[in-house]
């Protein structure tokens, strides 16, 4: 049994929460928001014991890990004082503003050894895994280009302003939903180095992008665009599509579906020559809760493993989300330029 | 309840499976009229349930129902509220907050908060009701016997624990629609347990039931288990799983299970509403539909 307490109950702090209340391993020591509204509403309507200030339920609770899921700008704060203590950390997607804080946030957490994991969620859907192990098994050869769309509902008029307008609390298309996309080509690609082109267009949002179009380059010398825009209401929600070409074949992966392509019978098993189709119902994993989809429960059942010490805390890690803030950095470095 | 139930998923360009294919369903239903006609086929195929969520789109093809009653008389609208999509994009737009005060009606909100939060604390309920009344407002004219709650606010519901608002909505479409209160759930043996311990019993609760054992969450054991030997009235969703098993070997699996009350299935061709509709007929007579 593991004690959890979460910090932030927003969109994705009350997805946590539940998830984390259906866990057999879990008990739920504390939660924390500075609403009232959200405080009240949990206090009145559940069993969780809350706080208005995170610092307040610490003095009273003793967790081993929180779940950190406040606006971006407050996560390196609070992440630095929750590994000084050596509580263990999950905390929202994108790790940090400022990739020299978040470095050292990165060297804290390695140093402390506390269990580490960012919620980059894709990395725990059927599609994306299977596609990582047939382009790590060299099924599609060496990689020549890859291209990346992803598409959704967002921001589809002028708006009221919050922390998400705002591009200095990170804020914007770039920094809220690119981040997913180039986090998963950083993990089926490799690392991207270098930006050869941003484009960052606003079209409803007064301070930050609501669209991200920018030509990238990996360590190994890969090139390849990503073409981002969350306001696009002809996508019903969210959707992220990747294609890699490669020597031996070709890969077109999305959220529930993977289709490739093989040159040759040099094939994973289960796979032919020529153009396969896997859909998500034959890829998914079993959870035993399941709210939104079967990677918010898939992640946060890997974090409990890992605190547990049956899994080794080596997906989505501190480092791992840094090189993904680190791109974005470079991206807004290069349109600024 | 009937025992085929026709769904919407098709028409708002939702596939579990397809992203490509939700893409190109949401181009074929553009035009209201070629819901609409896809409902009649349904009707010709003897479904006399259109099961559907609030969406806004809803709003229309309900007016054009109301538009000629005499033919849709016989239908009977099972609605799914609420729409998660449009509240999920408005929380990242305007936070809970902020999406709460958009979507409750009238000023209801504004006077609220003059209350100060011991007023506020009494009345979450009457939030929850009046956005009720806000989602099942398009369907007023229009047979609504059963009431759904969409599975992402249920398992919302059921991993906070949230009994007493389950149990508040329970009642609530009970005393103001006089309909039965429902549940879509992908947690269902769960969610059945939470049910009978607020003393709602033989509850009806719509989840994923497949040969595939796909998105029944705790596994295809534990949901057989549990329907043989609880009282509830289930309708099986996702019972293709997606199209990746033939039709014919899905249903079948569907059709022999206990305590299967309906079947619902969407479709987008005439030809599979009444493909689909025919091989539950024929299984139904093979296992003479095994109901407690």
């Amino acid at each position: 049994m593991k004690k959890i307490a979460l910090i932030g109950i927003g969109k994705m702090g009350i997805s946590h929460l539940s998830i984390l209340g259906a866990h057999p391993q879990v008990e739920i020591v504390g939660v924390a928001d500075t609403s009232t509204l959200v405080t009240d509403i949990i206090n009145k309507y559940t069993s969780f014991k809350c706080f208005e200030n995170y610092k307040t339920m610490l003095n009273e609770v003793t967790p081993d890990a929180v779940v950190v899921s406040v606006p971006t700008k407050y996560h390196e704060p609070i992440v630095r004082e929750m590994i000084n203590k050596g509580i263990h950390v999950f905390v929202e997607k994108p790790f940090c503003l400022g990739t020299e804080k978040g470095y050292q946030l990165v060297e804290l957490a390695k140093n402390k050894k506390v269990i580490n994991q960012v919620g980059y969620h894709n990395k725990f859907i059927g599609t994306f895994v299977e596609a990582n192990k047939i382009i790590k098994g060299g099924f599609i050869g060496d990689i020549i280009h890859f291209s990346g769309d992803m598409n959704g509902p967002v921001v589809t008029k002028p708006k009221a302003e919050n922390w998400r307008s705002k591009p200095e609390e990170g804020g914007g298309c770039l920094m809220d939903y690119a981040a997913h996309l180039i986090d998963l080509i950083n993990y089926l690609v490799d690392p991207i180095k270098k930006i050869n082109g941003a484009d960052l267009i606003s079209i409803y949002s007064k301070n930050v992008e609501d669209a991200v179009y920018s030509l990238l380059e990996t360590e190994n010398g890969v090139h390849g665009s990503i073409n981002v825009n969350w306001s696009d209401e002809t996508y019903r929600k969210m959707s992220t599509a990747i294609t890699i070409i490669g020597t031996k074949g070709k890969l077109i992966v999305d959220s529930t579906e993977l289709k490739v392509f093989f040159k040759t019978i040099d094939t994973p098993k289960g796979y032919s020559k020529g153009w396969n189709i896997k859909q998500i119902n034959q890829l998914s994993n079993d959870v035993n809760f399941y709210l939104r989809g079967e990677e918010y429960s898939s992640q946060i059942d890997y974090f409990i493993d890992a605190l547990e010490g049956n899994k080794p805390n080596n997906i989505n890690t501190f480092k791992s989300a840094w090189t993904t803030d680190n791109v974005i950095e470079q991206i807004k470095k290069f349109k600024n330029n | 309840m009937q025992r085929i139930l026709f769904g919407d998923n098709q028409f708002f360009g939702v596939n579990h499976v397809s992203d490509e294919k939700s893409r190109s369903q949401s181009i074929k239903f553009k035009e209201d009229k070629t819901i609409l006609k896809t409902i009649d086929y349904a009707m010709d195929a003897g479904i006399e349930t259109f099961m559907c969520t609030t969406h806004d789109r809803m709003v229309n093809i309900a007016a054009l129902m109301r538009n000629s009653i005499e033919k849709y008389e016989n239908l009977t609208i099972y609605p799914c509220l609420p729409y998660a999509h449009k509240y999920a994009n408005a929380v990242t737009e305007l936070g809970i907050m902020g999406t709460v005060k958009q979507y409750v009606p009238g000023n209801f909100f504004g006077s609220m908060l003059k209350g100060g939060v011991a007023y506020l604390s009494k009345d979450y309920i009457s939030i929850m009701e009046l956005m009720v009344d806000a989602e099942l407002k398009m369907f007023k004219g229009l047979s609504t016997p059963v009431i759904f709650l969409q599975n992402v606010i249920t398992d919302l519901l059921l991993g906070l624990g949230m009994k007493d608002i389950i149990k508040a909505y329970h009642q609530y479409i009970i005393k103001k629609y006089n309909a039965e209160p429902a549940y879509i759930t992908m947690n269902m043996p769960k969610m059945l347990m939470l049910l009978n311990s607020i003393g709602i019993k033989n509850p009806i609760i719509c989840t994923s039931i497949n040969i595939d054992g796909f998105r029944m969450s705790g596994g295809k054991e534990l949901y057989e288990y549990t329907l043989k030997n609880n009282e509830v009235r289930t309708i099986a969703m996702q019972v293709l799983s997606g199209g990746s098993t033939p039709p014919s070997k899905a249903l079948e699996y569907v059709c022999s299970l206990t305590n299967v009350n309906s079947i619902l299935f969407g479709a987008s061709s005439k030809e599979n509403i009444a493909e689909t509709s025919a091989l539950i007929n024929y299984y139904d007579e093979k296992y003479e539909m095994h109901i407690a």
